[in-house]
């Protein structure tokens, strides 16, 4: 089987301007949130309006309105529609950089530890611009995107792989099925576990019983740079409802490489390492969604889980890969 | 009631009993699991790589030993993973006894009565409408159709409507919990009744499952002794396996022709490819390939003449199959003590040749398209009296230490070639066949495993999907307008109160209650007449 060479080459121009994308976007959420913390200095009622960012920019601009010094719109909320715009147009890049790699090479565009990433940081971004339509979380771009952009650069350069077949372990439906899901999991799982970190950060000064509850009287006045995030309770919010979509995918995904291994490998669980590390992750979630029922552990608590979840996810994706020398070692990098 | 001694002596028991069934020891014991379950993806494991653990365990002589008595070695079979597991679903099955039993009750019982304040739920609005009470409750009554509806006269006078809809939400946390159970059964009834062997077969030779002897490996379970395989017999007829340019693998098929069991002694045989990825499936058996590799065949004419052929499949070592093996000569003709004449050829094969820097063979390409082996020559004691296990692919090296064995010559040899030997002895390279590396798999209970993996997914999407949601009416006349009524309505959702928001704006409107009028998002509440 040939090779497109001229697709594969859109490919990589195309992952190239998503990389370029994510990063410029990234650059954007830095300058709004440094934005926010010149213009909180400027007086004490717009910072308390620009640290609330719950309501989101129009309550903000609304305030600035009232300011004798008028501007049409805050450069915080200037800079936010920005990163905003570029992540969809990077989103938007990567998204024909898999599909012309899929066409290049006529098959799944995620079959080697490049192409997987790659799968990984779309999903992620996409999930990212959903939750922006649902709760106007700007405010944590910056600390969405950091791991995109790391994960894309890795990609993009250790990663990298020229398009190419697949051996013929990897020539099954299977591979379309599981690596699909598994990838779409995990960056749903990254925005998770980004969420928890943040809310974790937000609440580290309080005790947890406000942290739990989340109406804290104390919010307006905070200082310090994580006092510009949501609301612990939106930040819990977010962490939650990602996972909840997360975790039935992830399961199918265990469940379809279960499958999988049932007509590969003759057997379909056998303790691999990469099986193994799949169900300790899979149970960290499971426990993760019990926690948040169980008394005692709502909170800061139940907000570590995600935390070692995504370790967990990014443990087997590169560790196990790479370097424990199990069945799923055909990471196209050996 | 128990005599009180008894409850004394019970007493300890419940309370025991109700830590373990607590939501907050299930949790401790879910983390202890994915923690105890961290050994098994970090260190080497028996039942994964033998050669690995034995290497780790020679590598760390001190700290091995340790792990391996602990177990940290065979994890998934260590007595503490099996505790851990086994209290878990203990207190599983502790907490979901009395829960289905509650959701049996639930499901019989109408739904709760209407609260007197209903202005205090999370969900809250009041209208006035065309028709009096109880015509209004007939057209609500049409909008709740899938829901669970119970209707009161209160003392007042007011009708009330209760209705709860989203048991499935708890019938399916249920399901996912009892499909855990089942798939813990099934995997363990999988264990004990299946087997798993594998066997390599030269191009152009078969197998019959009969036995375990058939199998190079046979790893059967705990309930199985091998007399009662279902047989069935295999010929590998060919195998062709296609690479790139760069040596990389692009297909690989085996040829097969195979007769089940009860077509035994007949000459009803099926023709088959058997590929990666796709199973042989018979009679609840699967015959997988696995793998490939080669067979050096080598023909030694002995010094009386005597000329015999031999053929050992060899270990592929790397992707571009150099591989490594060594053919035993048990018993070569001639007169004296056998355990002093006994032959090994112990060499490298490669289906490309090249030569590495240090002189070595080494093949830079998987394909046979210049075949060659490096062989040593030794003569003497094998040593494969003792009982010893040896590797098929090597021999007992400390034989050749002790002097047991010795080194008679060694060459590199291309197809034809032959290296002779002081006492008159040749070695011939005759070239090399391949083989298949197969494996015969059987669970019964795989079936079972996949039924209790889907019906887990089923459950867990409806336990985290649906919400259990209640909307409460109270209708009630108003005074001096027997035309109008003014209806209460109150929702509360059990989780997700954002995601109720919209259908209890429908659920306003139910019975065209609230036509023309907004939905009203707030807990204080609007009073808007019909127009």
């Amino acid at each position: 089987m040939t090779v497109n060479q001229a697709l594969a080459q859109v490919s990589d121009l195309a992952f190239q301007a998503a990389a370029a994308a994510y990063l410029t976007a990234l650059i954007c959420h830095a300058a709004q949130l440094a934005a926010r913390q010149t213009q909180s200095a400027a007086g004490p009622v717009l910072a308390r309006l620009a640290r609330t960012p719950a309501v989101g920019g129009p309550a903000a601009s609304a305030a600035i309105g009232l300011l004798p010094r008028r501007g049409p719109v805050p450069w915080p909320d200037r800079f936010a529609r920005a990163a905003v715009l570029v992540t969809t147009i990077g989103l938007a890049a990567q998204l024909l950089s898999i599909i012309t790699r899929g066409l290049a090479v006529q098959r799944a565009p995620w079959g080697n530890m490049y192409e997987f990433a790659s799968m990984i940081t779309a999903a992620a971004a996409a999930t990212w611009l959903i939750v922006l339509t649902r709760t106007r979380v700007r405010s944590i771009g910056l600390f969405v995107l950091l791991p995109i952009v790391i994960l894309v650069f890795v990609a993009g350069t250790v990663l990298y792989v020229p398009a190419s077949s697949l051996v013929p372990a990897l020539q099954t439906y299977w591979l379309v099925i599981h690596v699909l899901a598994i990838s779409v999991a995990t960056g749903m799982l990254m925005l998770s576990g980004v969420a928890s970190g943040l809310y974790l950060l937000r609440t580290r000064s309080q005790p947890s019983r406000t942290a739990a509850g989340g109406h804290d009287p104390a919010d307006a006045t905070r200082r310090g740079p994580f006092a510009a995030l949501p609301s612990p309770d939106t930040l819990d919010r977010i962490a939650y409802r990602t996972a909840i979509v997360a975790f039935p995918v992830y399961t199918f995904a265990v469940l379809a490489g279960a499958m999988w291994a049932e007509a590969a490998w003759g057997r379909y669980w056998g303790w691999d390492p990469k099986e193994t590390t799949a169900f300790i992750t899979w149970i960290i979630y499971a426990g993760y969604l019990h926690a948040r029922a169980t008394a005692g552990w709502r909170g800061r608590r139940a907000a570590w889980i995600p935390l070692f979840g995504l370790a967990a996810i990014l443990f087997n994706l590169f560790f196990v890969n790479m370097v424990v020398s199990g069945l799923h070692s055909y990471a196209g990098l050996n | 009631m128990l005599p009180r001694r008894w409850q004394r002596i019970l007493a300890p028991v419940r309370t025991l009993w109700r830590r373990l069934t607590s939501m907050r020891t299930a949790l401790v014991l879910l983390f202890l699991l994915a923690v105890a379950a961290l050994p098994g993806a970090l260190l080497p494991q028996w039942n994964l790589n033998r050669a690995k653990t034995t290497q780790y365990l020679l590598d760390h002589p001190v700290l091995g030993p340790w792990l391996d008595r602990l177990g940290f070695l065979a994890v998934f079979s260590a007595p503490w993973f099996a505790a851990i597991y086994l209290l878990l679903f203990t207190s599983l099955v502790g907490c979901l006894v009395p829960r289905t039993l509650d959701l049996l009750r639930r499901l019989r019982q109408p739904p709760p009565r209407t609260p007197r304040y209903l202005a205090r739920l999370p969900h809250h609005a009041i209208r006035e409408v065309d028709g009096p009470p109880d015509v209004v409750a007939i057209r609500i009554g049409r909008g709740l159709r899938r829901w669970r509806v119970r209707r009161t006269v209160e003392d007042t006078g007011a009708v009330s409507i209760a209705a709860e809809k989203g048991y499935l939400r708890e019938l399916g946390n249920l399901l996912f919990h009892l499909s855990l159970l089942g798939l813990l059964v099934a995997m363990a009834v999988g264990k004990l009744v299946g087997y798993e062997g594998s066997v390599i077969v030269d191009v152009g030779n078969g197998f019959c499952s009969v036995g375990p002897t058939v199998y190079d490996d046979f790893r059967p379970g705990l309930l199985v002794d091998g007399t009662d395989l279902t047989p069935f017999c295999v010929n590998v007829t060919g195998f062709t396996a296609d690479y790139t340019n760069t040596g990389q693998a692009a297909a690989f098929r085996a040829d097969l022709s195979y007769q089940s069991g009860a077509d035994a002694g007949t000459t009803l045989w099926t023709q088959r490819e058997l590929r990666v990825n796709d199973p042989l499936r018979l009679d609840g058996q699967r015959l997988y390939l696995l793998g490939h590799g080669f067979t050096p065949r080598f023909r030694v004419t002995y010094p009386d003449g005597e000329v015999r052929d031999y053929a050992q499949p060899f270990q592929p070592m790397d992707s571009a199959f150099t591989s490594d093996g060594a053919v035993k000569i048990t018993d070569p003709p001639g007169d004296g003590a056998r355990e002093t004449r006994q032959l090994a050829i112990v060499g490298v094969f490669a289906p490309t040749a090249a030569t590495t820097p240090a002189g070595a063979l080494t093949s830079r390409f998987p394909a046979m398209t210049a075949p060659a082996v490096a062989i040593q020559v030794y003569r003497g004691n094998l040593g494969m009296e003792g009982g010893r296990p040896q590797s098929v692919f090597a021999i007992d090296t400390s034989q050749v230490t002790r002097g047991a064995l010795v080194l008679q010559g060694r060459a590199t040899l291309t197809p034809g070639q032959a290296l002779t030997l002081a006492d008159g002895t040749t070695v011939t390279f005759t070239g090399a066949t391949e083989f298949v590396s197969l494996q015969t798999s059987y669970d019964p209970a795989q079936p079972f495993v996949l039924a209790c993996a889907v019906l887990l997914l089923l459950g867990l999407i409806g336990s985290l999907t649906i919400t259990r949601r209640r909307v409460w009416y109270r209708l009630s006349p108003i005074p001096g307008d027997t035309a109008g009524s003014r209806v209460e309505i109150g929702g509360l959702s059990h989780t997700n109160q954002d995601g109720y928001t919209a259908e209890f704006a429908a659920l306003v409107a139910a019975g065209r209650l609230g036509r023309d009028i907004h939905p009203d998002p707030d807990r204080t509440g609007t009073v808007r007449r019909h127009p």
